[in-house]
C-alpha cells in the first residue's frame, strides 16, 4: 500500500472516510421524510458560500458551511410557512444559490468559473491540512447528532404530527436535521463535489434498503456502503487517474444495483414465508372466468 | 359514571377554521377521569378537527380548552396521552420495525430519549397488548391495515398513557383486528383509561361507550347515551360495520377494464 506513504493521500482517504460516515448517516433521515433531494438543493446554496469565500479571502469551506446552513434554515422556514408556493420559493433558492456563487466568483480578484470546479465536483488530492481539521469538526458534530439523536429524529422523520403530540420540539429537531444535513454538504464537498453530493446522501440509503428490514440496520448498511465506496473510489482513483468523485458516486449507484440484483431471491423468500403463514384454504385471488356465463346475467 | 370526577378534557365555545370555513361553531365537550366518550358525526362534522383541537394540531379560533385541568397553552406533560392518528400518516421512505415504531411513543417518558430496561419493557408490554408481540421485529410495511392499525395503538399504549386518543380507530380494519381492538380497548378501559373516540359508527366497540357526543356542522347536536339504533340499523344482524379485505389481497378484477 505505497499510497498511504504520501500525506496528501492520508488526508484524501481520511477526508474520504469521514464523507463516506456522515452522508449517509444525514441521508436516512431525509429519505425517511422524503426530501431525498434536499442535499441537491443545500449544494447549490453552498456555491454562493465558495463564491463569497474567494470574493472575500476567507476559507470557502467554512464560508460555504454558513451560507449553506442559512440557506437551510431558509428552506425549513419556507416548509413551515409557505404553504401554496413552496417549491417555486424552493427552486428561486436553489438557483439563485448556484448564480450567485458563478457571480461572486467572477468578481473575486483573479477569480474565475475554473476556481468553481474543484468544488463542482471535488478535488480529493488538493485537500490541505487546515480543510482536513475543518472536516473532522463539522464531521464529529453531524455523527454526534445523527447517532446521539436518533430515536428523536427517527419519531419526526417517520410522523411528524405524532411527534408533535408527544411533546418532541419537533421544530427544533426539524431545524437540527436541515442545518445537520447542510454541514454534511460542505464536509463533502471536497470529496465528491456539491453537484454530487446529494447522491452519496440517498443512494447508500436506497442500496441499504433492498437488504434491511429494520432502520438500524439500514443505517449500518447504508454507512458501511458508504465507506466502502469512498474509499473504493479514492484508491481507484490514485492508481487509474481517474476523477473520485464521479468514481465514488457511480461505485455507489453499482453497489445499489448489485444488491437489488442479490435482493431478488430474499424477497421471493420472505414472499414465500407470508404465504405460507396465511391460513390454508384462502385463496389470494379471486378466479373471475373470462367470459360471461348465463348466471352472470342479472333480472331486473 | 361518577359525574364529579374530575375533567380530563375541557372544550368551552370552541371554534375554529380551516381556511375560511369555519368547522368548529361553539363546542362544549368535557370527558371525565375513567368516561369512555365517542364523538359521533357525518364526514365533515368536524369531529377529526375537534380532536385535533384537543391534541394542539390545529389553531382554535376562540374559547378554551383544558387538559387534565391546565390550560391548554400552559399543558407540557404530554406523556400522559396517548395519540392514535388515522392510519395515513406512519409510513416513512425507509424500512422500520414494528418494535422501532413503537418505541418513539415511549420517548415521552425518557429522558433525552435514553432507554432503560423498564422502556424496553414498556414497548414488548404494549406490543403484547394489542397482539403483534409475535411481529416485533417484521416491517410494518409488511403488515395488513388491521395489523398496522394495532402497532398504532401500540405506539400509543407504550407511554402507559392516562388519556387514550383516538381518531377513527376502526377505519379499515379487518374483523380480527376488531376484535382485538376491542377487547384492547376494554382492558384499558378496566384498568381506569379515559378514552376519548373519533367514530364513523358505533359498532363493536358499543358496549364500551359511556357516553356518546354527536357533531353536525360544528355544532353539539346530542350529547349522553349513545343513541339507540333505529330503523334498519336495529334489525338484528345488521353489521354496520365495513370490515376491509386483508391487505395484500389483489383488488378484485372485473375484466371490464383490463
Amino acid at each position: 500500500m505505497d499510497l498511504l506513504n504520501y500525506a496528501f493521500m492520508q488526508r484524501a482517504l481520511l477526508a474520504a472516510v469521514l464523507v463516506g460516515i456522515t452522508a449517509p448517516a444525514v441521508g436516512i433521515y431525509l429519505v425517511q421524510r422524503r426530501q431525498a433531494l434536499m442535499g441537491d438543493g443545500i449544494g447549490h446554496v453552498a456555491m454562493t458560500g465558495v463564491g463569497l469565500g474567494f470574493l472575500l479571502s476567507w476559507s470557502p469551506v467554512w464560508m460555504a458551511t454558513a451560507v449553506s446552513v442559512l440557506g437551510a434554515v431558509i428552506m425549513e422556514l419556507i416548509r413551515w410557512y409557505g404553504k401554496t408556493r413552496g417549491d417555486i420559493a424552493l427552486a428561486m433558492l436553489f438557483y439563485g444559490g448556484m448564480a450567485g456563487g458563478v457571480m461572486f466568483i467572477n468578481l473575486a480578484p483573479g477569480g474565475s468559473n475554473a476556481n468553481l470546479t474543484s468544488y463542482l465536483f471535488g478535488s480529493l488530492s488538493t485537500v490541505s491540512e487546515s480543510d482536513v481539521t475543518a472536516i473532522c469538526l463539522l464531521a464529529a458534530f453531524v455523527v454526534l447528532v445523527t447517532l446521539g439523536l436518533r430515536r428523536q429524529l427517527f419519531a419526526v422523520s417517520q410522523d411528524e404530527e405524532f411527534a408533535r403530540v408527544t411533546g418532541l420540539p419537533v421544530r427544533a429537531l426539524n431545524l437540527l436535521t436541515a442545518v445537520t444535513a447542510a454541514v454534511t454538504v460542505t464536509v463533502a464537498m471536497r470529496v465528491v463535489g456539491l453537484l454530487l453530493v446529494s447522491a452519496l446522501m440517498v443512494v447508500p440509503v436506497a442500496a441499504a434498503q433492498q437488504l434491511s428490514r429494520s432502520f438500524a440496520a439500514t443505517f449500518a448498511i447504508a454507512v458501511a456502503i458508504g465507506v466502502t465506496v469512498t474509499i473504493g473510489g479514492t484508491v481507484t482513483s490514485y492508481y487509474q487517474d481517474v476523477p473520485p468523485g464521479a468514481t465514488i458516486v457511480l461505485l455507489t449507484i453499482a453497489a445499489f444495483v448489485a444488491l437489488s440484483v442479490l435482493a431478488a431471491p430474499l424477497a421471493r423468500r420472505r414472499a414465500r414465508a407470508v404465504a405460507a403463514a396465511q391460513p390454508a384454504g384462502d385463496p389470494a385471488e379471486c378466479a373471475i372466468p373470462a367470459t360471461r356465463s348465463s348466471g352472470d346475467e342479472v333480472g331486473v | 359514571m361518577d359525574a364529579k370526577a374530575e375533567p380530563v378534557i375541557s372544550l368551552r365555545g370552541v371554534r375554529a377554521e380551516l381556511g375560511s370555513r369555519p368547522v368548529l361553531r361553539g363546542v362544549d365537550l368535557t370527558v371525565r377521569r375513567g368516561e369512555v366518550v365517542a364523538l359521533l358525526g357525518a364526514n365533515g362534522s368536524g369531529k377529526s378537527t375537534a380532536v385535533r383541537s384537543v391534541i394542539g394540531q390545529v389553531a382554535i379560533g376562540a374559547g378554551e380548552i383544558e387538559l387534565f385541568g391546565a390550560p391548554h397553552r400552559r399543558f407540557r406533560d404530554w406523556a400522559r396521552i396517548g395519540y392514535v392518528p388515522q392510519r395515513t400518516t406512519a409510513a416513512g421512505g425507509v424500512p422500520a420495525t414494528v418494535t422501532e415504531v413503537v418505541s418513539s411513543g415511549r420517548l415521552s417518558r425518557t429522558r433525552f430519549g435514553v432507554f432503560r430496561k423498564a422502556d424496553h419493557a414498556a414497548v414488548r408490554h404494549a406490543l403484547e397488548l394489542v397482539g403483534m408481540a409475535d411481529r416485533a421485529k417484521d416491517s410494518v410495511d409488511a403488515l395488513s391495515g388491521g395489523q398496522h392499525q394495532r402497532v398504532l395503538i401500540a405506539r400509543a399504549l407504550a407511554a402507559e398513557p392516562e388519556l387514550l386518543i383516538m381518531d377513527e380507530p376502526m377505519a379499515g380494519v379487518d374483523l380480527a383486528s376488531q376484535e382485538v381492538l376491542a377487547h384492547t380497548l376494554r382492558e384499558q378501559v378496566a384498568a381506569g383509561t379515559t378514552v376519548l373516540l373519533v367514530l364513523h359508527e358505533l359498532g363493536p366497540l358499543e358496549p364500551l361507550i359511556d357516553r356518546a357526543v354527536v357533531l353536525r356542522d360544528g355544532c353539539v347536536l346530542h350529547d349522553g347515551p349513545p343513541p339507540r339504533a333505529v330503523g334498519q340499523h336495529a334489525l338484528p344482524g345488521h353489521d354496520h360495520v365495513h370490515p376491509h379485505a386483508p391487505a395484500g389481497a389483489e383488488p378484485i378484477r372485473t375484466g371490464l377494464l383490463s
